[in-house]
């Protein structure tokens, strides 16, 4: 490991993945990412076959946690795709509750 | 070493069944699974439940911890194993970041040894495993986020000692983090996470951003978001008023006859990025904490010059 300070890359709609990339970086294979897809966890950027897919790096954190979700709490493809929408869901109300309680405050 | 009594931490009963034990152990996972909880401790208390349901589920296991519970506790409530023990039992994957029994804590080293004979034997045998990928949240201020920042990270990091057993061991670690990063947003740092096995790479580490509430801006995706008061007049005739950004303050047309909650856009004045975004000015009406006699007779003659009912739509 260095020493110096590394240089953080973000997760973002830039970063762009081959499925290769996608499969080595959350040490899944293809097949997985295949299924992901079908169940519409993650969606290819661009690309029609599995060979041209291009992926961003949002959809590298998405398979990250669909993995974690899988393996620690014993959900099923459908399961964990239901789940990351109502978790994202969830983010987004939190915040949005949290705007308001700070909107209440400043008033 | 504190003890951790497994049974207590699952709720269960010492004599609880099999089933029992995993369905506490689903229940408590669902409730504490870091990517699910909001709550500040989540990942300890995940853990804690993992740990606890790798012994309980495991008959082999079990019977030992059980034999040490009964035999292995101190008089202050902590934990000596005896000197020649040696578990039988093997350990195997699991846990939130995809960790081994090398996430376990001191106690289940103690007892288990963790990934330490494994390990040793596997050395120098062309073994190679990558390093598991790290996740850590990161708090940061809106200045933080917007001017990018450096960091410092104090984690416990697990990695195999000299002897091949596992040992933690405190890092400080210094991340840059770029100019523009929003909130939900992950950052990586590639070869930062644990330690590879023998010739494989170490893993990534992941930071999950959390921007802090800002006393005046709110952030939606790459946009901000600012409340500014205007005067009556200024709403009223429009003109040319001095607003805050995030980098700096602004100049802001407003339109004649502009109304309360009315937004206008800061093009690219939000948070920077190779797609910048814009900032929203939300016009708010603000009165004059003060009267004077001239002003009340100035707003009289104001409401009998400009006849306006604002409550028309309410039918009164």
């Amino acid at each position: 490991m260095s020493s110096r300070t590394p240089q953080a890359e973000m997760m973002d709609e830039l970063m762009r993945l081959t499925l290769r990339d996608l499969c080595h970086d959350c040490q899944v294979n293809a097949e997985y990412v295949i299924e992901l897809v079908e169940f519409g966890v993650v969606q290819p950027r661009e690309g029609r076959s599995p060979r041209e897919w291009i992926f961003a790096g949002e959809d590298l954190v998405r398979v990250k946690k669909a993995e974690r979700l899988r393996r620690d709490l014993d959900v099923n493809l459908p399961g964990v795709a239901l789940s990351l929408d109502l978790l994202e869901e969830v983010r987004e109300l939190r915040r949005r509750v949290d705007d308001l309680e700070q909107d209440r405050t400043r008033d | 070493m504190e003890f951790k009594d497994y049974y207590k931490i699952l709720g269960v009963d010492e004599d609880a069944s099999k089933s029992e034990i995993k369905s506490a152990y689903r229940k408590l996972a669902r409730k504490y699974h870091p990517d699910v909880s909001k709550e500040a401790d989540a990942e300890d208390h995940f853990k804690d439940v993992s740990e606890a349901y790798e012994v309980l589920k495991d008959d082999e296991k079990r019977a030992e911890y059980d034999q040490l519970r009964k035999y292995g506790q101190t008089a202050d409530g902590g934990f000596d194993p005896p000197p020649d023990w040696e578990s039988g039992a093997s350990f195997s994957r699991g846990g939130f970041t995809g960790a081994d029994s090398m996430d376990f804590s001191d106690f289940f080293e103690s007892i288990f040894g963790g990934a330490g004979g494994g390990f040793r034997q596997q050395r120098g045998q062309g073994f190679a495993m990558r390093g598991e990928d790290l996740h850590h949240q990161l708090s940061l201020f809106l200045e933080e986020a917007y001017n990018g920042c450096e960091k410092s990270l104090r984690m416990q990091q697990p990695e195999p000692g000299p002897d091949g057993r596992v040992q933690r061991r405190e890092r400080t670690l210094k991340v840059k983090v770029p100019a523009g990063v929003r909130d939900g947003q992950t950052i990586r740092l590639r070869g930062q996470g644990g330690p590879g096995m023998g010739s494989g790479p170490d893993g990534d580490l992941y930071l999950d951003i959390q921007i802090a509430p800002h006393p005046h801006f709110r952030l939606e995706g790459g946009d901000l978001y600012v409340t500014v008061p205007v005067t009556p007049w200024e709403a009223a005739l429009g003109g040319r008023i001095t607003v805050p950004t995030m980098g700096g303050k602004a100049t802001l047309t407003i339109p004649e006859g502009a109304r309360e909650g009315k937004k206008l856009r800061l093009r690219g004045k939000g948070m920077p990025g190779k797609t910048p975004g814009d900032q929203y000015v939300v016009l708010q009406i603000a009165m004059p904490p003060k009267q004077t006699e001239r002003s009340r007779e100035l707003f009289r003659e104001l409401g009998e010059e400009v006849p306006f009912n604002p409550r028309d739509h309410l039918g009164v």
